[in-house]
Formats: C-alpha cells, sequence, structure tokens
C-alpha cells in the first residue's frame, strides 16, 4: 500500500516523449519513456517539469493515462491560455524530453480487493483520463468487479479514447452536453439522477463512485449520488480547472 | 489561481511528509468539517500550494517550494490524522 510506504523518495526524473497519439483536434496522449520508472497504480498523478532555454521552468499535475503495468502515459487537453499544455498537445514530439515526478497519490486510487464493491466511473470531458486508466487496469487483470462508465462529454468530435471506449459498449455510456449525435437515446444536457440512477448499481450492492471533471460537473455529479444512497465515503471526487 | 483538487497537490504533499498524505483526514478549525486530504480544494501551482477546506474555505495549508526547502504552513488544520498502517 502506497499509503502505509515508508518514506517514499520523490525526486525529478528524465523523461523522453516515446510516442504521440491525437485523440481529438484539442488533445493528445503522450506515451512517455522513463527510465528508472517505479510503476503506478490506476488513478495516480504524475507531476510534470518543463524548463525553457532561458531556466524558466513550470509544473503541472497530470492523471496518468495507462494501466499498472505499461509505461506512464499522459492524456492533454490543450487549455488555450495555458503555460504548459499547450506545448504538450501542439509542439512536444518524439524524442524530445521534460521531467517527471511520480507516481503519487494513494485517494483516487483504484485497484481490485475485497470485497469487490461495483464501481461506477463518472467523468467529464478530460476527467476522463484517470477512470480509462481504471477501466484498462481492470480489462488487463481480466477481472470481474462490476465496473460501468459514464462519460459526459460536450459532442461527438471531443471524445477522448474514442476507438477503444466503443470497443467496451457494454461497460461505457455516452452522454452528450451540446451536441448528440442522431442516433443518441438522449437529448444533449447535463448529466440528471434518472441517468445516473440507469447507470449504476443499486445502493444496497454498495457501489462506489469516482467521479472526475470539472468542479461544478463534480460538484452536481456528487450531490445526485448521496440523494442516490450513496454515502460522501463511498463518492472519491478529483477536480480540476 | 486554478481551482484544483488536493489530488493534484499529492506530489508537493508527498515531499513534505515522505509518503502519500491524500487519504489523511483533516479536521477544519474553522468549521469542524472532517475528510480526507484528497477531497479538499487546491490552487495552484503558482507560487504555491494552498489548501482549502471544501466547505467554508478556509485556509488548511500551503506549501512553497524554494528550490532547496519547502516552505510549509497549516493555519487552518485542527487536527491531521495520517494512517500509519499499524494496528490500533
Amino acid at each position: 500500500m502506497a499509503g502505509t510506504a515508508v518514506f517514499q523518495r520523490l525526486t525529478w526524473l528524465p523523461a523522453t516523449v516515446a510516442d504521440v497519439v491525437t485523440e481529438t483536434p484539442r488533445a493528445r496522449t503522450l506515451l512517455l519513456a522513463v527510465p528508472g520508472w517505479p510503476g503506478h497504480r490506476a488513478g495516480q498523478h504524475v507531476d510534470v517539469r518543463l524548463t525553457a532555454p532561458d531556466g524558466y521552468q513550470a509544473s503541472r499535475a497530470y492523471s496518468l493515462a495507462s494501466a499498472p503495468g505499461e509505461g506512464p502515459a499522459l492524456t492533454v487537453v490543450r487549455v488555450e491560455d495555458g503555460e504548459v499544455s499547450p506545448y504538450l498537445v501542439d509542439v512536444a514530439s518524439p524524442g524530445d524530453r521534460l521531467e517527471v515526478r511520480g507516481p503519487v497519490g494513494g485517494y483516487f486510487v483504484w485497484e481490485p480487493a475485497p470485497p469487490y464493491r461495483p464501481v461506477l466511473l463518472v467523468g467529464g470531458g478530460s476527467g476522463v483520463v484517470p477512470l480509462r486508466a481504471m477501466l484498462r487496469h481492470r480489462a488487463r487483470l481480466g477481472d470481474t468487479t462490476p465496473m460501468r462508465l459514464l462519460y459526459s462529454v460536450r459532442d461527438p468530435a471531443s471524445v477522448i479514447y474514442r476507438d477503444e471506449l466503443v470497443r467496451q459498449a457494454d461497460l461505457v455510456t455516452f452522454h452528450y452536453t451540446r451536441t448528440a449525435p442522431p442516433d443518441a437515446p438522449h437529448a444533449p444536457g447535463r448529466i440528471d439522477r434518472a441517468t445516473l440512477e440507469r447507470t449504476s448499481r443499486p445502493a444496497a450492492e454498495e457501489p462506489i463512485a469516482y467521479v472526475c471533471g470539472p468542479t461544478g460537473f463534480v460538484e452536481h455529479v456528487a450531490a445526485l449520488l448521496l440523494d442516490l444512497g450513496y454515502p460522501a465515503p463511498a463518492i472519491r471526487t478529483e477536480r480540476f480547472g | 489561481m486554478t481551482e484544483l483538487d488536493a489530488n493534484s497537490a499529492a506530489g508537493p504533499l508527498t515531499l513534505l511528509f515522505g509518503r502519500d498524505v491524500t487519504l489523511a483526514v483533516g479536521i477544519c478549525a474553522m468549521c469542524g468539517t472532517t475528510g480526507p486530504l484528497g477531497e479538499t480544494v487546491m490552487y495552484g501551482p503558482a507560487p504555491g500550494t494552498v489548501l482549502r477546506c471544501p466547505q467554508c474555505s478556509n485556509v488548511l495549508m500551503t506549501i512553497v517550494e524554494a528550490p532547496d526547502r519547502l516552505l510549509a504552513t497549516m493555519p487552518g488544520l485542527r487536527l491531521l490524522s495520517v494512517p500509519t498502517g499499524g494496528t490500533s
């Protein structure tokens, strides 16, 4: 358990961009080669540090997109006035170097363990990134813990990991907020109580929820889950922006 | 300042405490809200990390990474309970 580890050394490690996958016009996944990478758990973070030629440094925390056992990967969505994300999305290429520190975090983490409570993953926009690591982890292990992903996304063009998620159609529900495809079963809009209730296992099965996305989204979903009977400790949240 | 949550403060927190403390439970000195540090609200990253109470926005903790040291304050925590893995 990372939470009970004795002293954890945390230093900046040199990383090289090994490959780049374009996910959407605004998002890319960077696969990193990090000698000495200690491995990570699904849902953990890494701090990324960039150094400019004049020595100026900027660092940001990113969720790891890859499953435990895979190399570290980041999926970054461009923040238009951002300091770090435009470089990572538009400029970084295989062979480029940066630094990483991690993995860190033991709270927003999933791994299969007794009593194997059913898992509801709810992601808004790029909040799907750590949830994708959890889905991948489950699939790679062949684990049978009940798990569903409800992915709230602006429109079909903004879907990250489209092919991978579509292949798991029995586990993944897309919920469009602005523009839905013609075959979508719902009109575009915010996730509502009925949608969550349909996607979640009944409260009697003691499901646990991981909710990640912008602050307003997370608070909206967490309030609905409380209303559905999830006790507060069964709702783990991660907010950004 | 960007509003994030404390899971993205795990780097500076781990650097300060030498272990993951996002699961450690804190009590807000202002309103008494009790919960894991991972559920607090973080503002950052520059010039430092600020953790605020999700209920009353009281500043619980600040961490600044200087080149050769960490500068930390915990003005708004009445208690911080850090699991060690031992038996109670």
